[in-house]
């Protein structure tokens, strides 16, 4: 991500300390994640201490300081997706992505994560990716859905 | 300024307005337990261990007296058998973290907090955030901050920032009940410049 990009970030923020979330926020959704020199030139921008925006940056879930597949595929674990088998799907996601959750491979294709609940658990088990989501799945149907995305 | 009068430990105490209860306390001889406090930094509430009760409306309530305001005619307990329930229980659960701090052995033997109570989890840091507080505060270096949350979080050193300022501060270090502090930093220094402490 080059320079002028953050800048123009940071400036559509008017350079106000306090809206840090919001630029560290817009740097994630297009970078997908958080380098090193990004933050140290928000900090010099913003004049926030280094320290502020790295307890930030580990505090919410939605930063990422390390580098994000081009996909990111959530595995519903909560209970109603548990019960109809959630975490055989997980298993099959894991053989086909070659990760475990919290991981992304080697050439930036996927990401894998389990969340908590979906907040559709007549659909269970569910899986998103890249924030459309997959009901009904099964261990079965993984690979049908995993073979659009590349 | 306007002066306040309140009862703590049924010892009538003149307070400013302005002052925390513990404050008060202190400045009438009284003494209360404390990890997170410091008088050069803001008060922060971490530690929890200053807790006092206090009378309202027939009732007691307990509350943090490093963060609460002094009140007219407020009457305080800084000793009762809850309290002291309260404060060991705080004094066990931090010993899970560092069971042989001084500070917290000491503590532990007046209110007979057992130190084995709780499997222990040795990160050693008990969050009480004196090192992140003075650096910022005082120092402005902001050269240590807290990173993660929850159960993980932990003392992190920015390495670029550490090794230019800290070698000659080190005003931190005695601050530190546990000595998590000066581990973190040994681990850093080793990481990141260990050229520079040879």
């Amino acid at each position: 991500m080059d320079k002028e990009r953050i800048d123009q970030i940071i400036d559509k923020h008017n350079c106000e300390p306090s809206y840090l979330i919001q630029v560290l926020l817009d740097i994630q959704a297009e970078n997908s994640w958080l380098p090193g020199e990004v933050l140290e030139r928000v900090a010099e921008r913003l004049q926030v201490p280094m320290t502020r925006i790295q307890h930030i940056a580990t505090f919410y879930k939605a930063f990422s300081l390390v580098p994000k597949g081009r996909h990111q595929i959530h595995v519903c674990m909560g209970t109603a997706c548990h019960v109809r088998g959630a975490s055989r799907v997980l298993d099959t996601v894991q053989g086909l992505t070659g990760i475990e959750p919290g991981e992304t491979d080697l050439d930036l294709k996927f990401s894998l994560e389990t969340v908590n609940c979906l907040g559709c658990c007549a659909l269970g088990p569910v899986v998103e990716i890249d924030g459309k989501t997959h009901g009904k799945m099964a261990p079965a149907l993984a690979a049908d859905v995993l073979i659009n995305y590349d | 300024m306007s002066e306040i009068l309140l009862k703590i430990d049924g010892q009538e105490v003149t307070a400013k307005q302005g002052m925390t209860l513990l404050d008060a306390a202190r400045s009438a001889g009284i003494s209360i337990p404390t990890l997170c406090h410091h008088e050069k930094l803001e008060p922060y509430g971490a530690c929890r261990l200053c807790i006092v009760e206090i009378e309202t409306r027939g009732g007691t309530r307990i509350v943090v007296s490093c963060v609460y305001p002094a009140e007219k005619n407020l009457i305080v307990r800084t000793r009762s058998e809850k309290i002291d329930r309260i404060r060991k229980m705080i004094l066990e659960l931090q010993m899970a973290h560092a069971p042989d701090s001084f500070i917290l052995q000491d503590l532990a033997k007046e209110y007979g907090a057992d130190r084995n109570r709780f499997e222990k989890e040795a990160s050693f840091c008990i969050h009480c955030g004196l090192c992140v507080r003075y650096c910022a505060e005082v120092k402005k270096k902001n050269a240590v901050g807290f990173i993660d949350r929850g159960i993980r979080k932990e003392i992190s050193f920015i390495p670029e920032i550490a090794s230019k300022e800290c070698w000659k501060c080190k005003e931190c270090f005695p601050l530190c009940p546990t000595e998590a502090l000066q581990a973190a930093y040994v681990l850093v220094e080793a990481l990141a410049f260990p050229q520079a402490s040879t």
